[in-house]
């Protein structure tokens, strides 16, 4: 039985695309926008030409070692940029059948050492605290993407900071900005305000400090149409403004570039910038950061045990090429080996320093 | 320009241009080479290297180019140092204090002039 979703602020108590019936909730017209969109404004360049020309056709892996899970598109959020299209109204869930075989995945491939578990707001998944107790009990680095809001979502969830400090889980959340403006236009009225709250409950449990081994990263996504900055001068600043202002610590910052998938796209869209910012990744395309885009060293695993290459492609429903196709399935020698799916959404993670859920590709 | 019809479509709309100035023409900037290469190549290094971080931060140069910008009304650098600025994370009334710095020294360059022209008429003036 799912957990019901807990009162958000009104405002960010939006439907998603899914929601909304919005045209973009389905896939194949998100793709036909980006594969074959007819009105570009700017010069077509095939995603596949690029990596011809990078000599990195067909994009392999070098080795999977990141076991990336979604385990839900339930999210107490609306956020404008979410290319997952999550939020309160999305029942999508994994089960705890499915978690288990990730579970035996994991035991069988000890090579696969980071589980970085997402979402929507993977805390909200009734297994949450289950699964991560069961691959602590394998000796894996855990990573959860914590939305910080959900912390504050619900006197439930206050029990967060110390069960994270208790798995020596390495938290990572999105902070769009270290002021309320850029943060609230992005993620809903009052996040700002919710995330300092939450991080000084983190760091108050050490989270963030220096010498705790509490790993605490925050990730930075531009708040409209551009790219984002550089980011070990954007960390600094961060560091700065976070410690001067409230007196919060954090390791570091991650820029991730915003991608054309689903509100995102339909952001682009909507405010008429979807050419200009394609041209802009199209134009940014770097090689070094293709040849280290995080898709060669991740498997992505969606909430109904279906693999992909990466969290964009899941949500693009776009599955890994071969047999080994769902988490039941899982043979890594023969995901080692396959052709990695690209399309037109890559040129996000390969553009300028690049992008990764690990921020920067070239540091 | 594109816009998206009532069917999801995008379109292109095409508008009659005759003015000066095209915003494509922004892109094409690195293309001044063709004309005059050598001196093309000195500028843009020279220009690089003056965006840097250095004694100042390459976030507070963005800001003074986009004042500057506006002092000399160059429509080229307001539209990409106002994507710079922002993207650098100065935010909206940031960027419009710095626009009314370089309103200032523009007007108080005239205005102090009217010391000279003060100076004269006392000269004259019985």
């Amino acid at each position: 039985m799912m957990e019901p979703v807990e009162a958000i602020k009104d405002t960010v108590r939006k439907l998603s695309l899914h929601g909304q019936h919005d045209k973009l909730a389905d896939i194949n017209k998100q793709l036909e926008i980006l594969e074959h969109h007819p009105a570009n404004n700017f010069v077509f360049v095939p995603f596949k030409q690029k990596l011809q020309q990078s000599n990195l056709y067909p994009l392999k892996p070098t080795g999977i070692q990141i076991f990336q899970v979604n385990i839900g598109k339930m999210c107490n959020q609306t956020c404008k940029h979410c290319h997952v299209d999550a939020g309160p109204d999305r029942k999508e869930i994994m089960t705890r059948e499915i978690m288990q075989q990730c579970i035996d995945v994991l035991n069988k491939n000890p090579q696969l050492k980071i589980i970085d578990i997402t979402g929507g707001a993977p805390e909200l998944n009734p297994n949450f605290r289950w699964f991560v107790d069961e691959i602590r009990k394998l000796n894996r680095h855990v990573i959860v993407r914590c939305n910080l809001t959900i912390i504050l979502a619900n006197k439930k969830y206050s029990f967060l900071p110390e069960f994270y400090k208790q798995n020596n889980i390495e938290v990572i959340s999105s902070l769009p900005f270290y002021a309320k403006d850029r943060t609230d236009r992005q993620r809903g009225n009052g996040v700002f305000e919710d995330s300092i709250k939450a991080l000084q409950m983190l760091n108050n449990v050490g989270y963030g400090k220096e010498g705790t081994g509490l790993i605490l990263n925050l990730v930075y996504n531009p708040a409209g149409a551009f790219l984002p900055p550089a980011q070990s001068s954007l960390e600094k600043e961060y560091k700065q403004e976070l410690k001067g202002k409230f007196e919060i610590e954090f390791n570091s910052l991650f820029t991730i570039t915003n991608m054309p998938i689903n509100r995102y796209l339909d952001y682009l869209i909507k405010s008429g910038n979807y050419d200009a910012y394609m041209e802009k990744l199209v134009n940014a395309y770097n090689p070094a950061a293709t040849a280290n885009v995080m898709c060669r060293n991740t498997i992505s695993v969606g909430w109904d045990g279906y693999l992909y290459d990466c969290d964009f492609n899941q949500m693009l429903e776009l599955r890994v090429n071969g047999n080994s196709i769902h988490i039941n399935e899982f043979q890594i020698e023969e995901l080692n080996e396959r052709n990695i799916k690209t399309g037109q959404h890559c040129y996000g993670c390969t553009a300028g320093s690049g992008s990764s859920c690990g921020g920067a590709v070239i540091k | 320009m594109t816009v998206q019809d009532n069917k999801g479509i995008l379109r292109k709309i095409y508008f009659m241009e005759n003015n000066y100035y095209n915003s494509k023409d922004l892109k094409k900037f690195g293309n001044v080479g063709e004309f005059q290469k050598k001196l093309a190549d000195k500028f843009f290094d020279y220009y690089n290297e003056v965006f840097k971080d250095s004694e100042l931060t390459a976030r507070e140069k963005s800001l003074i180019a986009l004042a500057v910008a506006h002092a000399v009304q160059c429509p080229y650098c307001i539209d990409a140092y106002s994507s710079d600025a922002y993207e650098k994370g100065w935010n909206e009334a940031q960027m419009m204090e710095a626009v009314h710095v370089a309103c200032a020294i523009r007007g108080g360059a005239s205005l102090v002039h009217g010391v000279q022209m003060m100076n004269k008429v006392k000269e004259i003036a019985m």
